[in-house]
């Protein structure tokens, strides 16, 4: 399974180093570009449905940085995602911390708990690896659904104060919580950026796409698979912790197995393997999860029909396309 | 232009046909309930057209009021309700938010309704905390909570002689609710809980449970959890034979889809509260002929059926105070009392609760019934202050004692 | 294991026979699984929804045709089955040569397709199907009442789990299967039909399926989600057993369906939890499975 993005990857003649000077400025140009959106997005766009979009294109990013870069396909990543909204939602709720500390501590357990489900998954590979990671998920899903006193059980923990940013900024106002949620996706996509294009993320790449090669070569090739998984997962945390001062509420729904494979949709949609891809890829469904939510049960079967298309059509998704089309990793 | 010039036209003509409001009034209505899962045919389209079906019965047009109703699905996810809810308050100028059943999704909604100081009519939920504990100035709680489906199912077994109880509760924070508010009715009529039985939520296999059930000996099982955990656990108990053993089940949330769902076969016998029912008079029968020519043939459910009734209760206050002001239409909703033709004549307490009567049914045999849809025959009725949970006992703050 | 003496021996056989039964959808799912898993290396997420539609079909035999459910029985399988028929050939085929994760993306897609078509015909609180008049009843056994019906269940998933597993390792057919299995190319080589026997492998899988949903349809109601959970339980299940092991799946099957009836008694809240975790421990300590070779 390590060459399931890998494949793509070569197949659409991206093997190229990309770290060469006219891909390093295109890259500058969409981080400019974005940023620019990031500014703008508000003033034109609804800014709770643009933070929801954004937690989501991080999560996707997250899941995007273990299953392209470290070709591990994980589906049970809504465990991270939903385990750090529970502990921010709690945190701010009970023990009154500000959002920032709560985020921080909800984005440490999800590490934690990465560290944790991580060392038992890496040890085995392709589907057991996907198999693994959905039964440890589970698992979580019912330690969820059975401690009420501390996840609030079906209600979930409602009515989260977003409160003051360090104890100073009142964040009540959609407009100036979006400026932090802006500010922690661009943090995290920049981390991400940065983790790729590192010897590190390098190396990860190596053991992708030829793991006992990468071994011969001395690398360790367990402890780097731990690492990327711990950071995939404390990143989904961070996602799914700031999602929940933005909605002021934790659910089952983020901890559910579906969330995981919707995370799956969204990265595979926008493009496997691309930097960037898991950020279109956010858009489109929680934007098709927003305007087609009066026709019920056909969102279901759209999303079929995205999934299926995407695996038959564009096994590269909409960056990967694009990618291909301008001859540059994106 | 032109289009707009015309519906300008068309509304100053309205204007002038009707004194009732003296400026032209436009309010929105969000419809926001289960379109997709377990809770869609009770809820779903079919509450769209209650909602359709009030706003005709009022004869908006003709008073000069424009009335939109717009609707989505909140796949009983609180997250997904809330941010509907959020852009239907903040961008799309939605006034009222109707029905939302799951108690998880309709806290949430009570919650951001309450902030953005709008109003939230609610017909599909079951949790007494939406007018307890949680309870907000901008609420209505309109058809039914779980007090009331414990006062009725659990009061009446007991005084028909089933003083012994044994419980299958869905593992959730709603079957827990139900169950210790059943509990607590059985014990206070005299009864006595021999045991509960946790089941995982959402369940399809219960016959182990059921198995337990009967041998506990208790001489009712009550089920306190709803839609398909509900019908399974019904079908179950009929093939282990748990009514033929001479156990009684009481459902203690089912509605008349579900016994649809089920067949009279294997429904027959369950007793059940509901606060609506197609044929109990002559104008439910009439407005439920209207309803199901719209609905393929269905019937309407409680919770349809509270939708209807709850959003003409609003349009009217919105008429007597000539405006949408949420306190001030609150405020007339509880002054005012409520008639309509599904529920009769009622009221809206200080904390949000519609009062109203609440029926005990019992489930036709194959026999008695004349023909779908046909299912339920009155055993009991309960007046809506033995219902409901009296203030006197309420959780709630807005109540002063 | 102080509950241990809470629970009367007669109460503990009841569950254990409950759990026989349910570990006997758990042993025909699992199987089919297994059987699609050895041949196309696919994880086949519809699954869960074929059985669904094998349980639809018996109903829509009923209640538009008249078609009663002994009929069904050997109806829905194969309606199903030629849908999975058309699955594989239009479908499947063409992602046959890329990463097998594709197919269990794909399949995932076409079970939110399928579900959400039928639920948006036929809604969602489910459709009665009742137990044919030939088997209704029960009988007591002294220590729990053993309803017919589920006595019938058991029995026929037996015999079509051992059935199965006779024509895979004893028959000509089966050992063709098994060549496919273990080198397409070399077996194509000796003038194999692979792609057809891929083809019709599919089909039978998905067949199981539906055999198994007619089965569930009189027990549980007939509704559009009814296989959407259950999947999830079942992969756990095939996981256990070892993927692609025949036997490994129908005899995890029933004993898982044991170990959850046993959980049910002592510890109900944790019985929809327990098959994971038996997974997790299975998986560090035999990652192929109870049954399975080491990959």
């Amino acid at each position: 399974m390590a060459d399931i993005a890998s494949t793509d990857a070569s197949a659409a003649g991206l093997a190229i180093a990309e770290t060469d000077d006219s891909t390093a400025r295109l890259h500058r140009n969409l981080f400019i570009g974005i940023a620019v959106v990031l500014a703008i997005a508000p003033f034109v766009a609804y800014p709770v449905f643009v933070m929801k979009v954004l937690c989501f294109a991080l999560f996707a990013l997250a899941f995007n940085l273990l299953l392209g870069y470290g070709g591990l396909l994980s589906f049970g990543h809504a465990a991270y995602f939903g385990m750090a909204s529970y502990v921010s939602a709690y945190t701010a709720k009970h023990w009154g911390l500000t959002p920032e500390l709560a985020i921080v501590a909800g984005t440490g357990v999800a590490a934690i708990l990465g560290l944790a489900f991580g060392s038992l998954a890496i040890r085995r590979q392709g589907i057991y690896f996907a198999m693994i990671t959905l039964a440890l998920a589970q698992m979580a899903f019912f330690f969820s659904l059975q401690t009420p006193r501390f996840t609030g059980g079906e209600d979930g923990i409602q009515a989260v104060p977003r409160g003051k940013l360090l104890g100073l900024v009142s964040l009540a106002d959609d407009r100036t919580l979006y400026w932090l949620v802006a500010a922690i996706f661009l943090g995290g996509l920049l981390l991400i950026y940065r983790i790729i294009h590192s010897p590190f993320g390098q190396v990860c790449k190596a053991i992708r796409d030829n793991e006992p090669r990468a071994i011969s070569l001395g690398y360790r090739a367990n402890r780097y698979k731990l690492a990327v998984f711990v950071l995939s997962a404390g990143l989904a945390g961070l996602a799914g912790a700031t999602k929940a001062i933005v909605f002021q509420l934790a659910s089952l729904t983020d901890v559910h197995w579906s969330m995981s494979g919707e995370v799956v949709l969204m990265t595979l949609v926008g493009g496997l393997g691309t930097v960037f891809g898991p950020i279109v890829g956010a858009l489109v469904i929680v934007s098709m999860q927003n305007f087609l939510a009066t026709l019920g049960a056909w969102v279901t079967v759209v999303q079929g029909v995205i999934f299926v298309a995407c695996v038959l059509l564009f096994r590269e998704g909409i960056l990967g396309l694009v990618a291909k089309w301008i001859r540059k990793p994106l | 232009m032109k289009l707009r010039t015309l519906l300008a036209a068309t509304a100053l003509g309205a204007l002038m046909a009707a004194p009732a409001l003296a400026q032209q009034l436009s309010v929105k209505i969000g419809v926001l309930n289960d379109r997709s899962g377990l809770y869609s045919d009770i809820t779903g389209e079919g509450s769209v057209i209650a909602a359709r079906l009030a706003v005709e019965d009022f004869k908006a047009a003709e008073k000069g009021l424009k009335v939109e109703i717009v609707s989505a699905d909140h796949q009983n996810k609180p997250d997904v309700g809330s941010t509907i809810a959020r852009q239907w308050y903040d961008q799309d100028g939605v006034d009222v938010i109707m029905d939302v059943p799951t108690s998880s999704v309709a806290l949430a909604i009570n919650q951001i309704t309450r902030e953005k100081n709008k109003i939230h009519i609610n017909s599909g939920a079951a949790s007494s905390d939406l007018t307890g504990k949680a309870c907000s100035p901008n609420t209505v709680h309109w058809t039914y909570d779980t007090y009331a489906l414990a006062q009725g199912t659990g009061g009446a077994m007991v005084k028909a002689g089933g003083d012994s109880w044994f419980f299958l509760t869905a593992d959730y924070a709603f079957g827990h609710a139900l169950e210790r508010d059943t509990a607590a009715v059985v014990t206070k009529a005299g009864g006595k809980v021999l045991g509960a039985v946790r089941t995982p939520f959402p369940g399809t296999d219960f016959s182990s449970f059921l198995l337990q059930a009967q041998a506990s000996k208790a001489k009712v099982v009550g089920l306190a959890n709803a839609g398909g955990d509900t019908i399974n656990s019904i079908k179950q108990a009929g093939e282990f034979g748990i009514v033929a053993g001479g156990q009684k089940l009481g459902g203690l949330l089912v509605f008349i889809n579900d016994v649809h769902a089920l067949g009279l076969q294997t429904a027959q016998g369950l007793v059940l509260t509901e606060s609506f029912y197609w044929d109990l008079n002559d104008q439910t029968r009439a407005w439920s002929d209207r309803y199901a020519k719209l609905a393929g043939g269905k019937k309407p459910s409680m919770i349809q059926a509270g939708v209807y009734a709850g959003l003409l209760h609003y349009l009217k206050a919105v008429e007597a105070t000539k405006g949408k002001d949420p306190a001030a239409v609150m405020a007339k909703m509880k002054e005012m009392p409520t008639d309509d033709p599904l529920f009769g004549k009622g009221s809206v307490r200080a904390d949000g609760r519609k009062m109203h009567d609440m029926y005990l049914f019992e489930v036709k045999k194959p026999s008695e019934s004349k023909g779908p849809w046909d299912y339920y025959k009155q055993v009991a009725m309960l007046k809506a202050d033995e219902a409901f949970k009296p203030l006197s006992e309420s959780e709630c703050p807005l109540v002063k004692k | 294991m102080f509950e241990l003496l809470g629970v009367p021996p007669q109460a503990l056989f009841g569950q254990l026979l409950l759990g026989l039964i349910n570990g006997s959808f758990y042993a025909i799912l699992s199987l089919g699984l297994a059987v699609i898993f050895g041949l196309l290396n696919i994880i086949n997420f519809t699954h869960g929804a074929q059985y669904m539609m094998g349980a639809f079909v018996a109903w829509m035999c009923l209640n538009y045709l008249g078609i009663n459910y002994w009929a069904a029985l050997l109806l829905a399988p194969i309606v199903v089955g030629a849908s999975g028929v058309v699955i594989e050939r239009f479908l499947l085929k063409r992602i046959a040569h890329v990463d097998h994760l594709y197919g269990l993306l794909l399949t995932f897609g076409l079970a939110l397709i399928i579900q959400g078509l039928f639920r948006n015909q036929y809604g969602s609180s489910g459709l009665p199907y009742q137990i044919p008049a030939e088997l209704r009843g029960g009988t007591n056994l002294g220590f729990m009442f053993l309803p017919t019906y589920r006595g019938w269940v058991v029995i026929a998933s037996l015999i079509v789990c051992l059935a199965t597993w006779f024509m895979i390792e004893k028959t000509k057919l089966g050992s063709y299967l098994r060549a496919a299995t273990e080198n397409p190319t070399l077996t194509q080589a000796f003038g194999i039909n692979v792609p057809l026997l891929v083809t019709l492998t599919y089909g039978f899988g998905v067949a199981l399926a539906a055999f198994a949903g007619v089965l569930a349809a009189p027990i549980y109601s007939v509704n559009p989600n009814m296989g959407a959970d259950l999947i999830i339980v079942v992969f756990a299940v095939v996981v256990i057993g070892g993927m692609g092991s025949i036997m490994g799946a129908i005899v995890t099957g029933f004993s898982l369906g044991l170990v959850e009836g046993l959980t049910k008694v002592f510890y109900p809240e944790a019985s929809a939890t327990v098959i994971f975790i038996i997974m997790a421990i299975v998986l560090l300590v035999k990652p192929a499975g109870l049954f399975g070779r080491a990959a």
